[in-house]
């Protein structure tokens, strides 16, 4: 159903798709039903000349059932609800499968910066790759992301994988995606930030692992590694810079 | 020792309520009085002029989405910054300052001693100053606009660090003012709460019992309880918060061992309950419609009154699900997942409860009523959708998109606007002496609740595409950027003004009825009630003779009496007694 309004590009997003299709199912259902009694009550019971109003206080046996039985169902359905819901939840949020990648991704007012391996396929070292705005990850790979903040609270937003993670500062708090679908898509900061948080906009490109390997000999080649990175101690100053213009 | 009640009518009585000794000045009547029903007034003509500003603030935020970059008629360019002041200050307004004095104060103020057969307010000048303070802070709060820097824009929760350090938000000034005119409003009702409740524990008329109590004087005191618990933890967070700000503490600091989360817990654990603080008078504001209307007795009076306090309990323990993602232990959200689920289940026993009371009803659609109709029509919609948010898989992707706007919003548009009107068309006649025009009510009445529903269900299809919350400006977000959703905020917003126009209808209505309405009589509506027994509107002092109460409220259509109807107070005459 979601899948109308927003493409699905991750591994999990089918399963929350599906969650959001059950409930939709199960409280729409109620909810029409909950109308359409309400608006035949009206209907039916509107004041007319010689129908006397009767005198029910609610509190018989008889009439109890009314109110007990959809009280069972209510709890019925919501146990439909929540055993879904939680395992979607387990599998999306808090168990994660092995990193075959892992990406550092950072949050300040109002820019999303990424830190990732370069070819030695290591984090923390000189040929670590630096993006601005731009995070560039392989498709159907197991990635974790590791979110943090420099400033205030911010949220790591990509609705194509369905996923939504708040950075917060003072805490890495890491997560996990598996894209499955090449393409260009929308990072956004769905926590307020502050006056810039309508321009802190990102992209996530994922592509094919032969796209991903040109990608990263484009970005650590030499010259563009000498025309940026000035010489330093830490590695991770010496890292390659590929500065992305929007 | 006295009853209860007695002792007090001896103290409301010690300060000079006698009905008759009028001869006052405007001041002392109308802005130092001690009377409920004066402040009732004072608290429902304040909380409509801000719900104006507030209506006002929405206005220009949704012209900004619909034609961003335009200048918006009646205020001009809107500014990131001023985009996000302008949603922050709409929450803030329409919540604590629309929302908890109009249903809250005002209804309970003027309802609780007279439907109780009370004289006044047990503590009548503690409810002058909760109001004294709650003006207060509303005037502060509208100062912030002036100040330097501007109001404050990090959103009506107000998460540090954001909200700690003036670097962060550039609205120093206004945060700071943010956070006083909340806390004061808090001090004004708890102060107001205070005296709903021992009120009408201590103040019932004689023979009035537990069971008797109307429904809405329940629901306010409830609610009353339930904000008197919460608010605690969420003052002494506004207070550290200010310290943060003002005196460089690191409460909320990660970097001197503070915690950002500490801050959302304290928030979300008076926010929660607040829900039901602004939903259960409305709720009770319907109870009492509906019965009269439907000329039926609630469908289990004590159904309701158990599943409300099982509801105010549970909503202690489901504060959480507003951080499902806010990067607490994922095993948390596990158990607020199950808890908040579980509050559906009290709830919608209590929905079916008033749809069930109108079967076997003879139904007057007299304006008051299709307001409380329409409440249970729409707070359905708010009902379900909450299922999505509160299911945590789902959650992770709806969270802080509009889809959790549109939800909250057919929550507390139907508590708060619905059940206002609802409220003032039924009792402006025991408030004013003269009945509203039915015509003009019907009119705003479809106005309002199909423009209502213009603005709101568009924003259901936008959020569930993705669009985040309190974005002035869509435009760096190709995905958001389709045309099909620019035309859908462009159709919410054309509600937004649909809703305002129809605004003035009511207005029309409120002051010309005010003149040349007919004159309303004692009861009108022909209810059970005791405010109903008194002359509209009430003299100083509510009773001429202190009531003694017979029966329960909802004695409609009892079997074996000629009127269809059976006031609290009407003593049984020896025939009844051997008809029943």
């Amino acid at each position: 159903m979601l899948e109308r309004f927003a493409t699905g590009a991750s591994t999990y997003a089918p399963s929350i798709d599906h969650l959001i299709l059950l409930i939709a199912v199960i409280v729409g259902f109620w909810l029409i039903v909950a109308e359409i009694a309400l608006f035949w009550l009206m209907a039916r019971f509107r004041r007319r000349d010689g129908h006397a109003p009767q005198y029910v206080t609610g509190e018989e046996k008889h009439l109890t059932k009314w109110v007990t039985i959809p009280h069972f169902l209510v709890i019925a359905c919501d146990l439909v609800i929540i055993v879904p819901a939680i395992l979607v939840w387990m599998n999306v949020k808090q168990t994660l499968p092995p990193a075959q990648e892992t990406v550092r991704v950072f949050s300040q007012q109002w820019a999303w910066s990424f830190q990732q391996p370069g070819p030695d396929g290591i984090l923390d070292t000189a040929d670590d790759i630096r993006t601005v705005g731009e995070l560039h990850v392989k498709e159907n790979t197991v990635y974790h992301f590791e979110l943090r903040s420099r400033d205030v609270l911010h949220s790591f937003s990509v609705p194509v994988f369905r996923l939504k993670q708040d950075a917060v500062p003072g805490r890495t708090i890491v997560g996990w995606f598996k894209a499955t679908r090449t393409g260009t898509f929308d990072i956004q900061c769905t926590q307020m930030c502050g006056m810039g948080h309508g321009l802190m906009a990102g992209r996530i490109v994922v592509e094919t692992p032969q796209q991903h390997a040109a990608w990263m000999k484009r970005v650590s080649s030499p010259a563009l590694a000498a025309s940026v990175a000035p010489s330093s101690d830490t590695a991770a100053d010496n890292s390659k810079i590929a500065e992305v213009s929007r | 020792m006295t009853t209860p009640a007695t002792g007090a009518h001896a103290h409301a009585g010690s300060h000079g309520h006698e009905p008759g000794h009028h001869e006052t000045s405007f001041f002392h009547k109308y802005l130092w009085s001690t009377d409920h029903k004066m402040i009732a007034m004072q608290y429902l003509f304040t909380g409509a002029a801000l719900a104006l500003i507030g209506g006002y603030l929405a206005y220009v935020f949704r012209m900004q989405l619909a034609f961003p970059g335009h200048v918006v008629p009646g205020y001009g360019l809107v500014t990131p910054n001023r985009y996000n002041s302008l949603v922050t200050i709409h929450g803030s307004i329409m919540i604590f300052w629309v929302a908890m004095p109009v249903l809250v104060a005002a209804f309970g103020n003027f309802l609780i001693p007279l439907m109780i057969g009370c004289d006044d307010m047990v503590f009548p000048r503690i409810n002058r100053l909760s109001y004294q303070i709650f003006l207060l802070s509303a005037l502060i709060l509208l100062s912030s606009f002036l100040v330097k820097g501007g109001a404050f824009g990090g959103a009506w929760t107000s998460y540090p660090p954001l909200s700690a350090k003036g670097i962060y938000n550039l609205s120093p000034l206004g945060s700071t003012l943010w956070l006083v005119a909340v806390a004061l409003e808090f001090v004004a009702f708890l102060l107001g709460g205070l005296n709903f409740i021992v009120t009408t524990m201590n103040g019932r008329a004689p023979g009035m019992r537990m069971w008797d109590i109307p429904v809405v004087v329940w629901m306010i005191v409830i609610a009353s309880v339930l904000f008197m618990a919460s608010v605690g933890p969420l003052i002494a967070g506004a207070i550290m918060l200010l310290f943060d700000q003002r005196l460089g503490t690191g409460f909320f600091d990660p970097g001197r061992g503070g915690d950002p989360l500490l801050w959302q817990h304290l928030f979300w654990f008076f926010g929660h309950p607040e829900v039901y603080v602004v939903l259960l008078p409305a709720l009770g504001i319907v109870a009492e419609i509906i019965t009269v209307f439907a000329r039926k007795k609630l469908f289990g009076y004590r159904t309701i009154l158990y599943t409300t306090w099982a509801t105010g309990v549970l909503s202690f323990v489901v504060w959480a699900h507003h951080q499902f993602i806010a990067g607490i232990d994922p095993r948390m959200a596990n158990v607020f997942t199950i808890t908040t689920l579980l509050i559906s289940v009290p709830i919608t026993e209590m929905i079916f409860v008033y749809i069930a009371t109108l079967y076997g009803g003879s139904i007057q659609f007299t304006t008051p009523m299709l307001w409380a109709l329409s409440f249970i029509a729409e707070f359905l919609i708010g009902g379900v959708t909450g299922i999505f948010l509160g299911a945590s898989g789902a959650d992770i992707y709806f969270h802080d998109t509009y889809f959790v706007v549109a939800h909250f919003h057919y929550t507390f548009f139907p508590s708060a606007i619905i059940g206002m009107f609802a409220g003032l068309t039924f009792w402006y006649p025991k408030m004013f002496g003269r009945m509203l025009n039915e015509t003009l009510g019907k009119i705003h009445f479809w106005g309002t609740i199909i423009a209502f529903n213009m603005i709101f269900l568009p924003l259901f299809i936008t959020g569930a595409a993705g669009d985040q919350r309190r974005i002035y400006d869509y435009a760096l977000f190709p995905e958001q950027m389709r045309p099909e959703l620019q035309h859908l905020r462009q159709l919410s917003t054309v509600g937004v003004m649909i809703l305002m126009t129809f605004q003035v209808f009511f207005l029309v209505n409120f002051f010309w009825s005010l003149k040349h309405g007919k004159r309303a009589g004692e009861n009108p509506w022909l209810s059970n009630t005791l405010e109903w027994t008194v002359p509209s509107p009430p003299p100083h002092g509510n009773f001429a003779e202190l009531p003694t109460v017979y029966r329960g409220p909802y004695e409609y259509a009892t079997p074996g009496r000629k009127e269809d109807y059976w006031p609290q107070n009407a003593p049984i005459t020896p025939l009844e007694e051997g008809a029943l």
